[in-house]
């Protein structure tokens, strides 16, 4: 490693409120922390149903934990890129029940191959999703509306497709292998390497491109703690995860999936123009950017993320039944990126907190079933953390807007 | 009437307009307005609410086209008839809402829309060239001498309202246009931003381009223009050497219409 000191980072003016005050500028700073705020609040609750029943953080239990925030965490990853646009989709959930009741009937009364009828479910998401974003930006309709609408009429969808039976049971290996796949402890150690590796290379290069062009560098130190939070977090998953039944391939796909979704959002011209869209839309239009051609792929996406949510969940139950995609599915999958820093007035998020957000919501929920809680304290107290996570960031939002217009 | 025909106009003749009218149902908003401004000058287009100032920009920059007029663009006759048109001649607008995103940083806001993109096989998904943009931004703004910014990464939204006219007039440059319109660029700024961007102003003048601002604050006027246009009622009233003028002279004409 280079021996060059690396400077410490100018200490940054505080962006002091318009009163200066110490509240103010301590809100200020925990925006600031972003994702390290959630990381806290995550240990807090691992901390707290650990202490309540020593199950919790099993190597078992945390598996299933990987397993049931597979489905959620897919589907959230479609709301983030939604809600960066400062838009919402309320059908996501409705999509997820009929995408995985396509794919059950095609496969079980039709005898499709697995594939194609995974295929078929996702492509119902997606054609669901140009529908969708068809009518917003056509019509101008608010998305609040056409998506309820379409929550509606795709969970009539569902019971049409489901037919008599109301229940289709999946046996195919390839579709439940979806989530009951598990890979050893070697294959656990070439991802981490893997990850760990590119995560640091990356880092790295960046650097030193930076350092070619006569740009400051990122600040160093802030680049190892994260190459160690990323590195620590990889290891202790292993670590964990080899103990039971091993890495969940539901895991990797969800992970690898928001890895994905972060690099597309951060990097490309069209990831920016998501942003830039969500952030003044007037903007966007201005200077050139299609904001009609952003949104629809962007429903498009939404609702195949959607679809493939549902599809995990099928693979997980083993059956897709007339509840599929129906309950707290919906909310929680919107809940979990919010809880995680995504705003919901557009603009600001990241695809991780899809992955962050179904953790804390997953967390919560599990624990509280561990914990044999009646479904009546579950739903309130759920309720409570979604209204807390969106009373912080609108607090985050108004503290934002004053700290610029006071200078 | 009609004093801009007698009035020397620039050495090098930008953009000539002829004989632009626009009219609103009944309302006459323009008649018959002649407009010129040359390379490397500041024209300052003044006159009170509904004269007109507003209409004509939008004729000259396109997104609302005047009904009559010529237009001589470097001396060729040219159409203007959409904001297209106007880019591709190298007309650019900086409105007053500035049209900036809160949420990106600086670098993001300059090459909104026109992001470098990495050279390689990635260039199949458009990946974005970060360095390379951030190098170019920063070379613009020190060319420029927008110096108060503490970093190009900072968001926008988090910058003054000195800092954000001048990011926005920054983005107008990229395009390489040879004609800046300004509108009402120092509105709402305190006295050490409207210093920053009438220097800004100054700058793009040395630059050899030509440059329309809008005002309402004859002061910024008289410290940054070379000849003050005055519109009034849908007419132009009358043309100012700015060295040669008085304010007094220019609320005049503004209320009245009198040549002082």
């Amino acid at each position: 490693m280079s021996t060059t000191v690396d400077p410490a980072p100018a200490p940054a003016p505080e962006p002091a409120g318009p009163d200066g005050s110490a509240r103010s500028q301590l809100t200020l700073r925990i925006a600031q922390l972003g994702s390290l705020r959630v990381a806290l609040v995550l240990a807090a609750i691992w901390i707290v149903f650990q202490s309540q029943n020593s199950n919790f953080l099993s190597a078992f239990n945390l598996t299933n934990l990987v397993l049931q925030i597979a489905a959620v965490g897919l589907i959230s990853v479609g709301i983030v890129l939604i809600l960066l646009l400062g838009e919402i989709d309320l059908s996501v959930g409705a999509v997820s029940g009929l995408a995985a009741a396509v794919m059950a009937v095609l496969n079980v009364k039709h005898g499709w191959g697995a594939v194609p009828a995974i295929g078929a479910g996702l492509a119902t998401g997606a054609v669901i999703g140009l529908v969708n974003g068809f009518f917003v930006t056509r019509f101008q309709i608010p998305s609040f509306v056409v998506t309820l609408a379409g929550l509606l009429a795709w969970q009539g969808a569902l019971l049409k497709v489901l037919g008599d039976t109301g229940t289709v049971n999946l046996n195919d290996p390839t579709i439940t292998g979806l989530a009951g796949t598990f890979y050893g402890e070697t294959v656990g150690w070439i991802l981490a390497v893997v990850v760990i590796g590119a995560y640091a290379a990356s880092g790295w290069l960046e650097r030193v491109r930076r350092a070619r062009a006569g740009l400051e560098p990122p600040s160093l130190r802030n680049f190892i703690i994260r190459l160690l939070a990323v590195a620590g977090g990889t290891i202790a998953a292993v670590l964990v995860l080899r103990a039971d039944r091993g890495i969940p391939l539901a895991g990797l796909i969800l992970v690898g999936t928001c890895a994905i979704g972060t690099f597309v959002t951060t990097r490309t011209k069209f990831g920016r123009s998501v942003f830039a869209v969500g952030g003044n839309a007037e903007a966007a239009r201005r200077s050139g950017i299609s904001t009609t051609r952003v949104r629809i792929i962007v429903f498009v996406l939404a609702s195949t993320f959607a679809a493939a949510g549902g599809i995990m969940g099928a693979a997980r139950l083993l059956a897709v039944n007339q509840g599929s995609g129906g309950s707290d599915l919906l909310l929680l999958a919107i809940a979990g990126p919010v809880i995680a820093g995504t705003s919901l007035f557009g603009g600001r998020g990241s695809v991780w907190h899809a992955l962050l957000g179904a953790l804390v919501i997953g967390s919560i929920s599990n624990g509280m079933d561990l914990l044999a809680l009646a479904s009546s304290v579950k739903f309130m107290i759920t309720g409570a953390v979604l209204l807390i996570a969106v009373v912080i960031d609108a607090v985050i939002k108004n503290q934002r807007e004053r700290a610029g217009a006071s200078r | 009437m009609n004093t801009a025909s007698a009035t020397p106009t620039a050495v090098r003749p930008l953009l000539q307009a002829r004989g632009v009218s626009k009219r609103f149902g009944a309302v006459e908003a323009l008649t018959g307005v002649d407009f010129e401004v040359g390379a490397g000058e500041v024209v300052a287009l003044v006159g009170d609410n509904g004269a007109g100032t507003s209409t004509l920009i939008k004729a000259i920059a396109g997104p609302q086209p005047g009904d009559d007029g010529d237009y001589l663009f470097e001396g060729v006759p040219v159409s203007i008839k959409s904001p297209q048109d106007a880019k591709r001649l190298g007309i650019a607008t900086v409105y007053q809402d500035l049209a900036l995103c809160d949420n990106l940083d600086v670098v993001a806001n300059l090459y909104l829309g026109a992001e470098l993109i990495e050279k390689g096989p990635q260039s199949a998904i458009h990946v974005i060239d970060e360095i390379a943009m951030e190098v170019r931004a920063v070379e613009l703004l020190d060319s420029l001498s927008v110096t108060t910014l503490q970093s190009v990464r900072s968001e926008v939204g988090s910058l003054s309202g000195g800092q954000r006219q001048s990011v926005a007039i920054a983005r107008s440059l990229l395009g390489d246009p040879k004609l800046v319109i300004l509108d009402e660029p120092t509105a709402a700024l305190g006295v050490a931003q409207t210093r920053q961007v009438l220097d800004l102003v100054a700058r793009l003048r040395e630059r050899g381009l030509g440059v329309i601002v809008i005002s309402h604050n004859i002061t910024d006027v008289f410290e940054v223009s070379d000849r003050i246009i005055v519109l009034r009622l849908g007419r132009r009233v009358a043309t100012f050497t700015t060295s040669e003028t008085t304010p007094d002279a220019i609320v005049s004409a503004i209320t009245t219409g009198a040549r002082a």
